[in-house]
């Protein structure tokens, strides 16, 4: 149990909550986010505040879009009449309207619904297949952890979109009701990042169930389950906020661009961002700008909270990126950290994982990296480390 | 995307590296080039077998592309009736062998709506996408690399910060929603450059009229040697070049941002410092170098970004490729020339992220073992 509480700060959301009250009083300070931005300094501090406030922006306007939109999203008409096609922001119509007449402002702010909903059910999916998928696949070895990682590698090549698409035909036969396209970006954004959360715990897994702890914990007598959730689980999920955002993120993406490719939400059964951008296709030829720019500024915004967030929890969880204070202002808390890590692999420092790669893009798929890593640990015990990296390109670009 | 350009990937497993500080290295004398060429071909096939097993099963789970493109519009004998022809209502393992037999022979089906190989699909509308991909590919080295060294040497000033944020907008602005703000401004707006297309029409058919033509118009505007023609479809190639381009010029710039940094710390960096090489020089001939091997290693995701890219930006420029194509099937709802696309991209990206891995290897010794 020693580790459960070494390394209790980089447990991500996912981690469960935590037993004993007495951690609970000391450890308000070490709440993934907070503990964060205590580490940070400048510049680093700068963008994870303006991410944190985006985010939070984001997720009000969602929560409150009822109360925010001067109208409904399929609202065409009011008392006085129809809003008409296109017309320029004004006093009724802060943002103008579409060219099919709804208005614009209400679009963007009940947008953000649609995108929450797509984000949270995209995440709890591809958390909960890919932490468990790895957990198991890691822990237990053999062929089938082999096969589960061919699998994985090839997914994780494929486009998110072309997989988007396809979902969507799949489920919605190509038609656009509110959940069937939430759900196709969900599913597809689920399919295409399972590998990438299945990796990175896998790859922690192995090395965990190689320490010591492990070891005494089976000596024992625990069960498999409980050294799986309680002893390596814990461990091995130091890296998930950062995939969580880029998950996140790509969702979103992924989302806008069915919908931009038409294979979006109605605009009857919600607002929808990508649809309303793909509606405004014509509007850009002549000149109209209100149409587009709205929804798609909304897009960037809400990655842009998402990516700055997981951007600095990145770079402050890598000491090489880490804009360093001064020694002296240096908390001695994290030092501590380092030492109570058994094995002292996990991280900070020259000598741990940090140290050795200036590595980007990590291992990809069919990389001898990851037909190595299938059977074979290495000698030392020493496993690829959490290879976020590789995510650079497994996901899809809207 | 982007986020995570060096997570450390820890671990001696871990091959494809830029340089590697730590002396512990892994080389086991006897796999060689040939035998990391080898299995790495070797594992190309079960990806694109997973893959087109996936699709197939995928877009079979609901049904027969027939009814999904027709349902509702023919009676329902006639429906039956076109169903059977096709072979639809046999069982979907008989259906699933006959086509991968037929993948095997290169046949990739025929399209519903127009009734084409899709090959042929490919081979039409695959050189203009390829066309876009390079452009957007020059544009994001000459954008990418020269900003991310800017960014690395001006660590944690106003620059970099700058920098940063732009790399971060990069990747956060859709494609194309990029595309859209671009025609705002410089097409509708400005009038500077051409709204859509490829090229204006007049300069189509001039160069429908060549002997051999390429499809890669470019090379065919030069083959006619007439400045308007080239001048023309350069323009037309502006904007979608930089939209596209701008998505992976943000990677760029934060893989040559971390990786300079990276290098900028290590040993030999140190010792040409202390012996009084100026920093200007040290970020030129020695920290830059090794940190473009990474550049190269994440080209083959690059690719699969860059070809979704495409299908959005082709749409959003009506540039007629086949991401364009393949909306265009989207909505004509034949599911027959999108299984058979988006099966062919899958295999592009398969191919290329091995011949990028190729190229990673005959560069950087480590990467096989």
């Amino acid at each position: 149990m020693a580790t459960a509480t070494s390394v209790p700060t980089e447990a991500g959301p996912a981690g469960e909550p935590d037993a004993t009250p007495a951690r609970r009083r000391r450890s308000w300070r070490q709440l993934p986010i907070v503990h964060q931005l205590g580490q940070s300094v400048g510049l680093q501090r700068g963008m994870l505040v303006a991410g944190l406030v985006l985010m939070g922006v984001f997720l009000l306007t969602a929560l409150f879009a009822p109360l925010l939109a001067p109208y409904e999203y399929g609202q065409l008409r009011d008392a006085e009449g129809l809003f008409g096609a296109q017309q320029s922001p004004s006093g009724d119509h802060l943002l103008g309207t579409t060219v099919g007449g709804y208005d614009v402002l209400s679009r963007v702010i009940w947008g953000s619904r649609t995108a929450l909903y797509v984000i949270v059910v995209a995440v709890l999916l591809s958390i909960v297949a890919g932490v468990l998928l790895g957990l198991v696949s890691g822990y237990f070895g053999g062929w089938l952890d082999r096969v589960l990682v061919v699998i994985a590698d090839a997914i994780y090549a494929f486009p998110a979109l072309l997989l988007a698409i396809i979902v969507a035909i799949v489920i919605s036969g190509g038609q656009s009701s509110l959940w069937g396209g939430i759900l196709a970006a969900a599913i597809s954004i689920t399919v295409v990042f399972i590998p990438q959360y299945f990796r990175v715990v896998r790859a922690e897994t192995v090395r965990i169930k190689a320490e010591a702890f492990v070891e005494s914990a089976r000596v024992i007598g625990a069960s498999n389950r409980r050294i799986m959730l309680r002893h390596v689980l814990r461990n091995a999920t130091r890296t998930l906020p950062l995939i969580l955002t880029l998950n996140a993120s790509e969702a979103i993406l992924t989302l806008a661009g069915l919908g931009f490719l038409g294979f979006g939400i109605e605009a009857t059964e919600a607002a929808e961002w990508g649809y309303d951008l793909q509606q405004s296709l014509s509007d850009v030829t002549s000149g109209i700008w209100w149409t587009s720019l709205f929804p798609g500024l909304a897009i960037v915004l809400v990655v842009l909270g998402l990516t700055l967030v997981g951007e600095s929890l990145n770079d402050l969880a890598d000491p090489r990126l880490r804009t360093r204070r001064r020694v002296a202002d240096q908390e001695p808390a994290e030092e501590g950290e380092v030492a109570a890590v058994p094995g002292g692999a996990l991280t900070r420092g020259p000598a741990g994982v940090g140290g050795l790669g200036v590595t980007v893009a990590g291992e990809r798929p069919g990389t001898p990296a990851s037909a190595g890593a299938t059977g074979a640990e290495p000698a030392d015990g020493q496993v690829a480390g959490p290879d976020v990296t590789g995510q650079d390109g497994g996901g899809t670009r809207s | 995307m982007t986020t995570t350009t060096t997570e450390p990937t820890g671990g001696t497993a871990d091959p494809v590296g830029a340089p590697d500080p730590a002396p512990r290295r892994r080389r086991k004398g006897s796999g060689g080039l040939g035998s990391y060429l080898l299995v790495r071909f070797l594992l190309i096939f079960p990806t694109i077998f997973i893959l087109v097993t996936t699709v197939f099963f995928l877009m079979r789970a609901t049904g027969d592309p027939i009814t999904a493109a027709l349902g509702g519009r023919l009676p329902a004998d006639q429906l039956a009736e076109r169903v059977r022809e096709a072979g639809y209502d046999r069982p979907l393992f008989t259906q699933y062998l006959e086509y991968l037999g037929a993948l095997v022979q290169g046949d990739f089906g025929t399209t519903l709506s127009d009734r084409r190989p899709v090959l042929e699909v490919l081979t039409t509308f695959g050189i203009a996408t390829l066309e876009l991909t390079v452009y957007a590919l020059i544009v994001a080295f000459i954008v990418g690399i020269p900003l991310g060294m800017l960014a690395a040497y001006s660590r944690d000033r106003f620059p970099d910060a700058v920098l940063r944020v732009f790399a971060i907008l990069c990747y956060a602005t859709p494609v194309f929603f990029a595309g859209l703000l671009l025609k705002l401004v410089f097409a509708s707006g400005l009038g500077w450059l051409p709204v859509a297309g490829r090229a204006s029409t007049g300069t189509e058919i001039e160069l429908q009229f060549l002997d051999n033509p390429t499809g890669f118009y470019l090379i065919d505007a030069i083959q006619t040697g007439d400045w308007d023609v080239i001048s023309d479809v350069l323009e037309h190639a502006v904007l979608p070049a930089i939209a596209l381009g701008l998505l992976t010029a943000g990677i760029f710039l934060r893989l040559v941002r971390t990786n300079v940094i990276g290098t900028l710390g290590t040993g030999y960096v140190e010792a040409a410092r202390s012996r009084g090489v100026a920093e200007s020089r040290l970020l030129r001939k020695h920290a830059y170098r090794p940190a473009l091997i990474p550049i190269i290693t994440v080209m083959g995701l690059q690719i699969a970004i860059l070809l979704v890219g495409a299908v959005l930006t082709e749409t959003t420029f009506e540039w007629k490729g086949l991401g364009f194509q393949l909306a265009q099937y989207l909505q004509a709802r034949d599911f027959v020339a999108v299984q058979g696309i988006v099966v062919l991209l899958a295999v592009i990206v398969a191919v290329t992220n091995f011949i990028v891995d190729i190229i990673a290897a005959l560069i950087d010794p480590r990467v096989r073992y």
